[in-house]
């Protein structure tokens, strides 16, 4: 792991071809924790796990909201990430502004990745050490990047990061296939099954989690913890038992609808509250 | 000894009226939707009037480039204190920003003549009125542009309350409702109509209050 020669300064190869620095910087995504996405034709969600450092702090926010029409879920350093944010939220409108019209997510991945590339090449930066789920909706349809501190940025279908991450890459790796006609419903439920998986054995309730959804004709927003827990009884992955995953929903009946006692659907439809702003956690 | 002058104007003058009335837990904005260049009309369909925040709406007459560049200047400011504040800015703190912003040209001002009218924290109505440079003032009452040297007089005999020296001192809001608000904009313009050149065509009304914001048009002369 220790490769000390060639890796003091990020403007530095190492005989192999290869910028320790910012290899380092991969790592410290690896060490945050989770933050997970998937996509639909026409909805994207992005969850995080929260966890605060004690029972008297609060949460570490992970989840951005960028635009109406974009979010963005971290992983590693936050700081860096809400800097990030910032960037994205000035590009977003800025672009508005002098286009009247949305800025085209690709658009701004490129660009936040020009600007992670950037600091990989001088001498007097390090690389941001964070990693990016960029999650939006534009003209070509429904979108979920990941942009990495090395500058690179690829398109996902559904994409983990942080922690045990590689649990939630396992289970969307079964069932990505069916993410791009699922229902909204179930895309949030797939992602509240992901996230579990990070948690490896630890019960998954509304204060340990994050989740947010940005689709065709909503906004993007945060949902709030009592529309999360209630999909997360609805669902039954409390996680203590062993993942039940295709027969769990089915006993529920109708999980295809948001009926029965629980009525996520109307719940979180949006930012519903008057005098809540449409930033609102 | 005479100074040279510019032959061309980086201004001009699109016409048009606006009138915000504040009222106990309402706010009236309302503005002509004619367009004027000279004695030419350039459409008889073009709103002044823009929501900038959830409880707070704009109306500006002058030089409509210049008004639609301060409203989108404005809507993005908007955008950034949303971010950073978690919620929508107040009528008041709206109202600085657009003094500040205003004043920041004041060697290359916006032509623009603005009234702000919106809720404040405590849901009640209010009003600011502005010059090109950002001198304002809360009121209860106040119009602006080409027909406001006729629809102001009209409003002070109708709103202005009584002596200030009266004690207890009297609110600036209007104690009408605000039905009777509506009926006394729409009587304001169709008077002011009659006499000035630059307004008429239509009527747009903005209502703001505790349930939202609603939208209300009227026809007006046009000739």
């Amino acid at each position: 792991m220790f490769r000390n020669q060639y890796d003091t300064d990020v403007t530095t190869w190492s005989p192999a071809g290869r910028l320790f620095q910012v290899e380092y910087a991969m790592e410290a995504v690896k060490q945050g924790s989770a933050a997970i996405g998937l996509r639909s034709k026409t909805h994207v969600v992005l969850a995080s796990v929260n966890k605060a450092n004690s029972e008297l702090s609060s949460h570490q926010k992970k989840i951005f909201k960028v635009d109406d029409h974009i979010g963005v879920a971290i992983a590693g350093l936050t700081a860096d990430g809400r800097v990030l944010s910032r960037y994205m939220r000035s590009e977003c409108i800025n672009y508005s502004y002098s286009y009247e019209s949305k800025l085209p997510v690709g658009r701004l991945v490129v660009q936040l990745a020009d600007k992670a590339q950037v600091c990989t090449q001088r001498s007097w930066k390090r690389p941001y050490g964070v990693g990016l789920l960029v999650g939006g909706l534009d003209e070509s349809g429904a979108h979920l990047y990941y942009n990495c501190p090395s500058g690179n940025y690829f398109e996902y279908q559904a994409f983990a990061i942080g922690s045990r991450s590689q649990a939630a890459k396992t289970y969307m790796e079964r069932k990505f296939e069916t993410f791009a006609e699922s229902s909204r419903e179930n895309l949030i439920k797939d992602a509240l099954f992901a996230l579990r998986e990070t948690l490896q054995g630890e019960k998954l309730t509304s204060t340990i989690c994050t989740v947010a959804v940005v689709g065709i004709g909503e906004a993007f927003h945060i949902l709030d913890k009592e529309t999360v827990q209630a999909l997360i009884n609805e669902f039954e992955i409390a996680g203590e038992e062993a993942p039940a995953n295709e027969a769990a929903p089915e006993d529920q009946g109708g999980d295809a609808q948001p009926g029965g006692d629980v009525q996520p659907g109307a719940a979180d439809q949006g930012p519903a509250d008057e005098g809540v702003a449409p930033m609102d956690i | 000894m005479t100074k040279e002058h510019a032959n061309w104007s980086p201004y001009d003058n699109n016409g048009g009226t606006c009138v915000a009335i504040a009222g106990a837990d309402y706010c009236v904005v309302a503005a002509d939707t004619r367009m004027s260049s000279g004695y030419n009309i350039l459409t008889r369909d073009y709103s002044k009037i823009t929501q900038l925040a959830d409880k707070c709406a704009m109306a500006s007459s002058g030089f409509q480039a210049d008004v639609r560049a301060l409203q989108k200047h404005l809507e993005a400011r908007h955008l950034i204190y949303q971010h950073q504040h978690n919620k929508q800015m107040s009528t008041p703190a709206m109202a600085q920003l657009l003094s500040n912003t205003l004043y920041y040209k004041r060697f290359f001002p916006y032509y623009a003549f603005n009234v702000l009218g919106g809720l404040d924290g405590e849901g009640k109505g209010c009003v600011f009125t502005y010059d090109a440079v950002g001198s304002y003032e809360r009121v209860g009452y106040s119009s602006q542009g080409s027909g406001s040297t006729l629809i102001m007089p009209f409003l002070d005999n109708q709103l202005k309350s009584p002596s200030p020296l009266l004690l207890p001192a009297k609110d600036a809001v209007t104690p009408l409702s605000e039905s009777e608000a509506l009926d006394l904009v729409k009587t304001c313009f169709a008077s002011a109509t009659e006499r000035d050149i630059y307004t008429g065509d239509k009527l747009e009304i903005v209502v703001l209050n505790a349930k939202g914001t609603r939208r209300e048009y009227m026809e007006l002369r046009k000739d």
